[in-house]
């Protein structure tokens, strides 16, 4: 369906000659945006949907009663579905640490949410297929998992800003919507997050577009291959600073993927690039110490690097 | 009656408050409209989603951008 479209647009409306490179660039270019802005539409309002039924005023009584590991479970899911809104970040810290959720589960909690995006996971579903976005969001409940049980273990309550603990948090019950006010909040989603990103993803699509064109299938491999043993945590520094074009980035790295890039490699890179990252730092460490600050890079950083390498060793 | 935007001052925040005052066109009515970005004013009101609207000290919604005539119905409904 979508080929036959992306066909017609290319050769007949377009009227390009077939079998060029630039024609069959531009063909995948059109069948990839399609079925990537279908897909995200698609997964962005089902998540929103979802959001409705789980605000943070809600999740937070939740995490505050379970025991540690399942909190910690409890924490990467919810963590994954919960929009980030880097704005929400601090009051969000202040209101689960005040409730009684565990310093640790609450890092969790703020690990998954950045780095697991209904956004991220269409483009990676898109470009990448179903396989690979489920191993992405799998090993990202991992990391979050793993890295808040260890932030839990070191006990590091003393490196949080003393005011959060002096701050009172005032009652607020969740307010329960109707069906409807559930789809329009849905479709709000839809609309808010694709003004945002349609422009980054048509670039990158099309960035992406071009190296499959016309990059050579070689450079790659040579330069960031398997056998480089420091590419995986080269990728990782790169992709720290990268946060707010995210979703251009991941079709760049898709074609990059294609030519040879190694998938451990490649994902390591796109959570670098999501869930560390700079902005998100600067806003974490108005409530974090700078040593907690530091730790909770350091362990994040390192589960990433990890899991790039498990990945080019395995498969 | 006073409407407070909570938020840290981020994009969401702006396009709530700017949806306000838009919304307050629409009904014809004045109204004095405060943004409140200092985080113990923000969490007294117990909201951990932002950016949040805050009506005569009471809240509308939260984490959410309400459109233009999302904000007009809640004010409606809020009684204005």
């Amino acid at each position: 369906m979508l080929t036959l479209v992306a066909d017609w647009f290319t050769y007949v409306l377009l009227r390009m000659p077939q079998g060029t490179v630039l024609s069959s660039a531009v063909q995948f270019f059109v069948y990839d945006i399609i079925k990537i802005y279908l897909l995200l539409a698609g997964v962005i309002f089902a998540v929103g949907l979802l959001q409705t039924w789980l605000p943070p005023e809600t999740i937070k009584g939740v995490l505050a009663r379970h025991s540690r590991l399942m909190s910690h479970v409890l924490a990467s899911l919810m963590g994954a579905v919960a929009p980030f809104c880097s704005c929400s970040a601090v009051p969000m810290f202040i209101g689960f640490v005040e409730s009684g959720v565990p310093l640790g589960v609450t890092m969790t909690f703020l690990i998954a949410s950045p780095m697991i995006t209904p956004s991220g996971v269409a483009l990676l579903w898109g470009l990448f297929g179903a396989r690979i976005a489920i191993l992405y969001v799998a090993f990202g409940l991992v990391i979050s998992i793993v890295s808040g049980l260890v932030i839990g273990h070191l006990h590091l309550e003393r490196w949080v800003e003393d005011y959060v603990y002096q701050t009172k948090v005032g009652e607020q019950s969740a307010t329960t919507l109707s069906l409807q006010e559930r789809l329009r909040a849905g479709w709000n989603y839809v609309r808010e997050i694709f003004r945002r990103v349609a422009p980054w993803v048509a670039a990158g699509v099309a960035i992406g577009a071009f190296i499959h064109g016309y990059a050579p299938a070689d450079l790659l491999v040579r330069y960031a291959g398997r056998d480089n043993p420091l590419a995986v945590l080269v990728a990782v520094l790169i992709g720290i600073p990268l946060y707010s074009n995210a979703e251009g980035v991941i079709p760049i790295v898709q074609a990059l993927w294609a030519k040879g890039l190694p998938l451990g490699t490649a994902l390591a890179f796109m959570m670098a690039v999501t869930g560390l990252s700079l902005p998100e730092s600067l806003i974490l460490r108005r409530v974090l110490k700078p040593k907690l600050l530091a730790t909770f890079i350091g362990i994040v950083g390192v589960s990433i690097i990890i899991v790039g390498y498990l990945f080019n060793a395995v498969m | 009656m006073h409407i407070e935007i909570l938020g840290s001052g981020c994009a969401r925040c702006h396009s709530l408050e700017a949806n306000v005052h838009k919304a307050l066109q629409l009904l014809g009515k004045e109204a004095q409209v405060t943004a409140v970005t200092d985080m113990a004013q923000i969490m007294a009101y117990g909201v951990l989603s932002m950016p949040a609207l805050v009506v005569d000290g009471k809240v509308l919604a939260s984490g959410r951008v309400l459109s233009p005539e999302e904000v007009k119905r809640a004010l409606v409904n809020a009684g204005i």
